[in-house]
């Protein structure tokens, strides 16, 4: 069934969310105000959003190191996100996650984390307790074509098969982990699908340069998975605009690389592209949301500026649910 | 002698033994870096900085990019020390030791003895470890004291060039499994560093200073942070005793308990939460073997029992800081007290 007008501003909303995020996330970092390691997620957000915007907030996802595109698609306050990564007391997690570790189970986000291959296993658990739970809800684990490497993932991908899980296995093929390309890393590089093939489950492939790719293959692999089928996975052939982390002096790019994809691979140019050849959304709808888009993130920033950062009193804190 | 920083040493010192021993062989994530991408191999050459150049020099079969595979990294240098060769792998944060811990903890620290003194395993295994960068939770544990319960293994944690020189130089010329703790923050630390040939024997502490009032132990940055008390305190005409561990195993007993039979009182600087520590281990090993000489209780300065936050306020809380530590000194001077007395 076609996206009516409204879930297609929805889409475009939220993944012009995430890169009006990311984008003032990389100039604010040159601040110096913001700590530790920040992965963006800008040129991806196609697959966070085609995927999450067809899930429930009952169902879960478990993310990675580059978690903001996943957050926000899930429904995370970004307001709260944005605390959290200028570690301020408000943030979504008191200023203890910073951008590694966000997570809002309210919105059925188990957290980023700065384990390579740590959420796979973690989204056949949910899968299972879906299942217990009889709701048709799903556990969906991203990772990237670094995390598809890591024995984690292998044995999540064949716990879920020989428990028919309703998990799905999302492969974000950026190309790159860290400064190492998947031609090196990955022995099936041009297709990390068939190895989720191999373990026994159904993969899908698309371009998650490409909203409308990446939502129409997920629509299916979604059907299969609530219908009770097993796990499924699929990879898509996606980029990443920035660093592997804020400073990375991006060496192993080619040349005239970063030009090329912004050009030629940015999944909202192509998405305008698209709504304005099928008549279906209006540039000027568009232009709004680029405009509210732009204020809230402005917003989100002087707000945590504006923000009091964690007490020291607080260090110790939930650790356990109870202790004494 | 040479001046040069931490980073430099490690760099230098893996060149020069690598030139000397063909059987040594490194290999971790990106060590190299930019194999399969446009920019070709050798784009970073570690992401810490302390690998550049040995590619190049000493080619593919010896400098091996992995993939992001903890376990099968830890797995391979295993294998490859029992076969003869001596692997130096890198864990780009000791974090991810929790991700390989088997192929440390059961395989690699057992091989010896296991196979009734029989087997060799001249493993490396570097370890970034440490906070102060806000790396959070799962970038910023010190999990040398895990290691150090396990027999088998050594565990290094340099915190000058030299000693970074010494040290690594040391563990690859030795015949056991050796986790050589990197600290984070330590990279840029400068100093003089010995030219040709330098070891530096395990289990010999570092003298860092003597001042005869009280002992302080301490490892990797704690060191430094326990210097920077050392001199506020001698503002008041206190002197102490500084101890650099360099391993945590072995353990320089003989250092601590002459220095600590001379003082009378021990703090145990330890960057890391306080059950079953370093820090635990050292006031535990001295209450029992110089209980007579102490005129105070042993003083423990530690991280709190939680992980580590993220947030900048939080995380320089739950580090140990020189002023937590000048106060300890000044604490366990100050024992029994007024109320005591
Ligand atoms: C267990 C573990 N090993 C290594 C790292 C360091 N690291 C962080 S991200 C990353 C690359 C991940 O690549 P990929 O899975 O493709 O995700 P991408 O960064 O491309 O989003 C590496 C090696 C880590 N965080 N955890
Ligand atoms: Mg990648």
């Amino acid at each position: 069934m076609p996206l009516d007008s409204d879930q297609l501003l929805h889409a475009y909303r939220q993944m012009k969310t995430i890169r009006l995020f990311e984008e003032r996330l990389h100039d604010e970092i040159k601040t110096g105000e913001i700590g530790g390691f920040t992965h963006l997620y800008a040129g991806q957000e196609a697959v966070a959003v085609g995927i999450c915007m067809q899930l429930t907030t009952e169902d879960k996802i478990v993310s990675t190191h580059r978690g903001h595109g996943h957050c926000i698609a899930k429904g995370c306050d970004v307001i709260g996100m944005m605390k959290e990564i200028y570690g301020r007391a408000g943030g979504l997690c008191k200023g203890r996650a910073g951008s590694m570790h966000i997570a809002d189970l309210d919105v059925g986000m188990l957290g980023a984390n700065g384990i390579v291959g740590g959420g796979a296993p973690q989204a056949v658990g949910a899968a299972l307790a879906a299942r217990i739970d009889g709701k048709g809800r799903v556990g969906v684990a991203f990772s990237g074509d670094g995390a598809c490497n890591q024995g984690t993932t292998f044995e999540a991908m064949n716990l879920a098969v020989v428990t028919k899980a309703p998990a799905i296995f999302v492969f974000e093929n950026n190309h790159y982990s860290e400064h190492t390309g998947d031609a090196y890393a990955v022995g099936t590089a041009d297709d990390i699908a068939s190895r989720a093939e191999a373990f026994g489950m159904r993969a899908w492939r698309a371009d998650g340069c490409d909203f409308f790719s990446t939502y129409d293959a997920f629509a299916e692999l979604l059907e299969h998975v609530r219908g009770g089928n097993g796990p499924a996975a699929i990879e898509l052939d996606t980029e990443r605009y920035f660093g592997h982390f804020e400073g990375d002096p991006q060496r192993y790019r080619g040349k005239g690389e970063l030009d090329r994809i912004r050009a030629e691979r940015d999944c909202l140019t192509a998405f305008r592209e698209k709504v304005r050849m099928e008549g279906s959304v209006t540039h000027a709808a568009l232009d709004q949301v680029d405009e509210d888009v732009a204020a809230l993130i402005d917003d989100a920033v002087a707000q945590a500026r504006a923000d009091a950062e964690p007490d020291p009193a607080n260090v110790a804190d939930d650790v356990y649910a109870d202790y004494f | 002698m040479a001046i040069m920083n931490i980073r430099e040493a490690i760099v230098a010192t893996l060149h020069a033994e690598m030139e000397r021993d063909p059987d040594i062989l490194l290999l971790g994530e990106d060590v190299v870096g930019g194999n399969g991408t446009a920019g070709g191999p050798e784009a970073i050459g570690g992401i810490w900085g302390t690998s550049p150049g040995l590619w190049a020099k000493f080619g593919p079969e010896r400098v091996i990019d992995t993939p992001i595979s903890e376990s099968a990294i830890i797995g391979a240098a295993a294998g490859a020390a029992l076969s003869g060769k001596r692997p130096v792998a890198e864990l780009m944060f000791a974090d991810f030791v929790g991700v390989s811990l088997d192929q440390i903890w059961n395989q690699m620290a057992k091989f010896r003895y296991m196979f009734g003194g029989k087997a060799r395993c001249p493993a490396v295994v570097r370890l970034v470890y440490g906070a102060g960068m806000q790396t959070a939770a799962q970038h910023s544990q010190s999990v040398y004291a895990m290691l150090t319960a396990m027999p088998g293994l050594k565990v290094v944690l340099p915190t000058t060039p030299a000693d970074a020189k010494g040290l690594l130089t040391e563990a690859l010329r030795g015949d056991d499994p050796v986790m050589f703790f990197e600290h984070k923050t330590l990279y840029g630390v400068k100093g003089e560093v010995p030219d040709g040939d330098h070891r530096q024997r395990f289990g010999e502490a570092r003298v860092v200073r003597e001042g005869g009032d009280a002992t302080i132990v301490a490892c990797g940055r704690m060191v430094n942070f326990s210097e920077k008390a050392a001199d506020k305190l001698a503002v008041d005409g206190i002197g102490v005793d500084l101890l650099d561990l360099r391993t945590t195993s072995p353990l320089d007993e003989d250092a601590i308990l002459e220095s600590v039979e001379q003082t009378g009182r021990l703090i145990v600087v330890d960057e890391s939460p306080p059950r079953c520590s370093l820090a635990a281990d050292i006031a535990a090993m001295v209450t029992e073997r110089a209980f007579t000489s102490l005129k105070a209780p042993p003083a423990m300065v530690t991280a709190p029992h939680s992980p580590v936050p993220f947030a900048r306020s939080l995380e320089r809380a739950w580090v140990p800081s020189p002023q937590k530590i000048e106060d300890a000194v000044r604490r366990v001077l100050a024992f029994p007290g007024r109320s005591g007395q």
